[in-house]
């Protein structure tokens, strides 16, 4: 940070109180700190506990956002309080006070602590967070192809903040949800080629009503992480490889439904409601309204769906009859469908991973997407790996075929296999030793 | 200003009333309404979930055929949920030459190309960036006066904040407010407004997924909302079809009527409610045909 040393100034933090052991309510209490505008909200919160107020509950560590201890809501939104500037924080504050919270989902222990044991940890140890060696046990390493542990890395990258479960709208309403933190560790397993039990992560996971299906895709987890593991995207990755490698069909229609989607779209270019919900309830085919799960399921729909037809909403003959894209469109839909699916393997860009090609970030104009300001805000690891780049060479120059789908930038051009673990070493030979990272 | 306009499955679907009142308000507004007519689905995420560059390169076609449209300034699209899938695909399209490439090829075939750049707004980023809340004010015929209206942006549109382009400059998480405002209604702010309506988990988890319908529309009731409004047909879906049922999840009467956005823009652009298809609704929107019939005359 090229921060240049600015005179300290004041700043009013306005912190949530609460000691459930008082038998007192919460309440709001104000201090006026005195610090330097780059400091972080962190060093406020002591500033005020040293100076005012020495029962003000806070726990931190390094005071580096790499411990994940000091996760609070900054004026509404969550994030680590040593990793957030005050003025960036007066910023964003309504009134120009910064408001500062207990992160949500968790019971508060006292003021700004809230209780990780009862919710994210116990979430995290549901997972089985360790990996379960695929036997027999290689007598040195195991030996694993490289991309695939590049892969993970982004689970990897977690540092338990709990940001995430703070904001989990499906939390909010379904406590009992796995939650984005416990499924991205989830993922970290059953994306890595040493775990014995990918079939079986998935199959429990994928039954359990609160498992990756209770996601509603809100993007929440996505926007609260400090460290950029995308939690949603890796419960995306669980969902794809649950359904289309591991061909799980569940309990709770997320396989059903994924597959009525695509095939809807395959057979009409658009989608068609009428149909989508009985094929996700009864099976992906025309007869799937007639199986008894469906059936009950209409019945209780069917007060919807009678005052929907009685509004004109929906036409008898409307959902009766898909609205579809013209003939030749359609087959070029399907051309693509058969072109992409018809290759062995997916092909999926993680930018996470891949970073942005110089050549075509920032965007320019006002186009919605990778904008100039936030699309480096949003891939802050991604000027890491531009930093391991062979020098002197652009991260597109190195860009793999597109079926590969190594990253561009964090692997050397010709590499293929990679040794996991402390002692990797950067010119790591093919066979080249790997060991459990200590996850 | 000429368009290419994607108006999405759902409101040609289930709320057909949005995708009439778009045609109904874009000529007021001086948009012409290009139609891709020939583009498919969004994916809406679960195309994605499905496969990931498959969601990319149907997109990628819809993009193209966008560009392909004489003379259009931009894309536009009237679904929060299309806005979302559709920004995330372009993202990666438009990060790697390569991959951009890669995904092109399977388009060649059909002489379809995506250039990168392509501008993709909703109708909402459209009416404060492009259209402008002075020339939108100068429009309004019938002002919302007294109207407290409650926004519903949908997930979609506001989250990841990066992707969507929303920074200072571009506040596109506050657009409902100041579009409400710009008509004359009242903003009603209440804990809901950018949270998650539970759709996409509706045939996964029905209770949850109701539960925070109702729970949202319960927090605009306490707020005194007459109304709400949504760029969003899906969370439409779920607040207005979907509200009887909702009601009986958090065992409360709500009866909040629930505006798609061209429908709001309509009204005070001084159209009649029923030709916006406001008496399709589930709920009916009485609150705001009480507040139109002093003005205008009821919906029949």
């Amino acid at each position: 940070m090229a921060e240049t040393h600015k005179p300290p100034e004041a700043f009013t933090l306005r912190m949530r109180r609460y000691d459930p052991e008082s038998g007192e309510a919460p309440y709001w209490d104000e201090h006026t700190v005195q610090l330097e505008p780059h400091r972080s909200v962190l060093e406020g919160i002591l500033q005020a506990k040293a100076r005012f107020d020495g029962s003000i509950g806070i726990r931190c560590s390094c005071r580096a956002a790499i411990c994940g201890s000091c996760g609070v809501r900054i004026n509404g939104e969550p994030g680590l309080a040593c990793h957030t500037h005050l003025d960036h924080a007066r910023e964003s504050a309504s009134d120009g006070v910064i408001e500062i919270e207990p992160m949500g989902n968790m019971p508060v222990i006292k003021d700004l602590i809230v209780d990780m044991d009862a919710v994210h940890w116990k979430k995290v140890q549901r997972v089985t967070p360790w990996l379960i060696n695929k036997l027999p046990v290689p007598e040195r390493e195991y030996v694993v192809p490289k991309e695939s542990m590049v892969d993970i890395t982004q689970s990897m990258a977690c540092i338990q903040c709990g940001a995430c479960v703070s904001d989990c709208l499906a939390m909010e309403v379904d406590p009992g949800f796995v939650g984005p933190a416990a499924l991205a560790k989830a993922y970290r397993f059953v994306g890595d080629p040493r775990d014995a039990r990918q079939r079986e992560r998935l199959v429990d996971l994928a039954q359990d009503p609160q498992g990756i299906y209770d996601c509603t895709h809100c993007f929440k987890c996505v926007q609260a992480c400090p460290k950029d593991v995308n939690p949603m995207g890796q419960i995306m990755r669980l969902r794809r490889i649950a359904t289309a490698d591991q061909h799980i069909v569940d309990h709770n229609n997320g396989k059903r439904h994924e597959a009525a989607f695509t095939s809807l779209i395959h057979d009409n270019g658009l989608l068609w409601e009428a149909e989508l919900l009985p094929r996700s309830y009864g099976g992906n085919s025309w007869f799937g309204k007639f199986a008894p799960s469906t059936v009950k399921e209409l019945l209780s729909s069917l007060p919807a769906i009678v005052r929907g037809l009685a509004r004109g909403k929906v036409s008898p003959l409307g959902a009766l009859k898909p609205h579809r894209i013209p003939r030749a469109d359609l087959k070029r839909v399907q051309s693509i469908y058969d072109s992409v699916e018809g290759r062995g393997e997916r092909y999926e860009l993680n930018l996470y991973v891949s970073g942005i090609d110089e050549d075509d970030a920032p965007a320019d104009g006002d186009g919605t997407s990778a904008t100039a300001d936030g699309a480096s805000a949003s891939h802050a690891p991604v000027e890491d790996t531009h930093d391991l780049a062979p020098e002197g060479e652009a991260p597109s120059d190195s860009a793999p075929p597109p079926v590969d789908p190594g990253p561009p930038s964090a692997s050397g051009p010709e590499s293929e296999t990679t040794a996991v673990g402390p002692g990797a070493d950067a010119d790591a030979e093919p066979d080249a030793d790997a060991q459990e990272d200590g996850q | 200003m000429r368009v290419a306009y994607w108006p999405g499955c759902v409101s040609r679907g289930f709320t057909p009333e949005l995708h009439g009142s778009m045609a109904k308000v874009a000529p007021l507004l001086d948009i012409e309404l290009v139609q891709l007519d020939r583009a498919s689905c969004c994916g809406a995420g679960v195309i994605a979930e499905h496969n990931q560059e498959l969601a990319d390169t149907l997109n990628a076609r819809t993009f193209a055929l966008a560009q392909e449209v004489q003379g259009a300034e931009l894309m536009m699209n009237i679904c929060s949920t299309c806005q979302g899938a559709q920004s995330e695909c372009q993202e990666r399209l438009d990060a790697s030459a390569s991959y951009r490439e890669h995904i092109n090829q399977t388009l060649a075939p059909e002489g379809l190309c995506y250039e990168r750049g392509l501008t993709n707004k909703n109708f909402l980023w459209l009416l404060v960036e492009e259209i402008g809340l002075d020339a939108l004010r100068a429009k309004v015929r019938r002002p919302l006066t007294d109207l407290r209206v409650g926004p519903f942006y949908g997930c979609y549109i506001v989250r990841p904040r990066s992707r969507l382009g929303i920074d200072a400059e571009h506040p596109r998480d506050h657009y409902l407010e100041q579009v409400i405002q710009a008509l004359g209604g009242s903003v009603i702010e209440y804990a809901g407004m950018r949270k998650c309506c539970g759709f996409p988990i509706i045939t996964m988890n029905k209770e949850a997924s109701l539960k925070q319908a109702g729970r949202h529309l319960g927090d605009a009731v306490e707020a005194q909302a007459d109304c709400l409004v949504t760029p969003c047909p899906l969370c439409h879906l779920n607040l207005d079809l979907q509200q009887p049922l909702a009601e009986g999840i958090v065992g409360r009467e709500l009866k909040m009527p629930v505006l798609h956005l061209p429908q709001l823009v309509g009204l005070a652009l001084g159209l009649e409610p029923k030709e916006l298809g406001l008496s399709r609704h589930v709920v009916r929107p009485t609150t705001v045909i009480d507040w139109s019939a002093s003005v205008v005359g009821a919906v029949a």
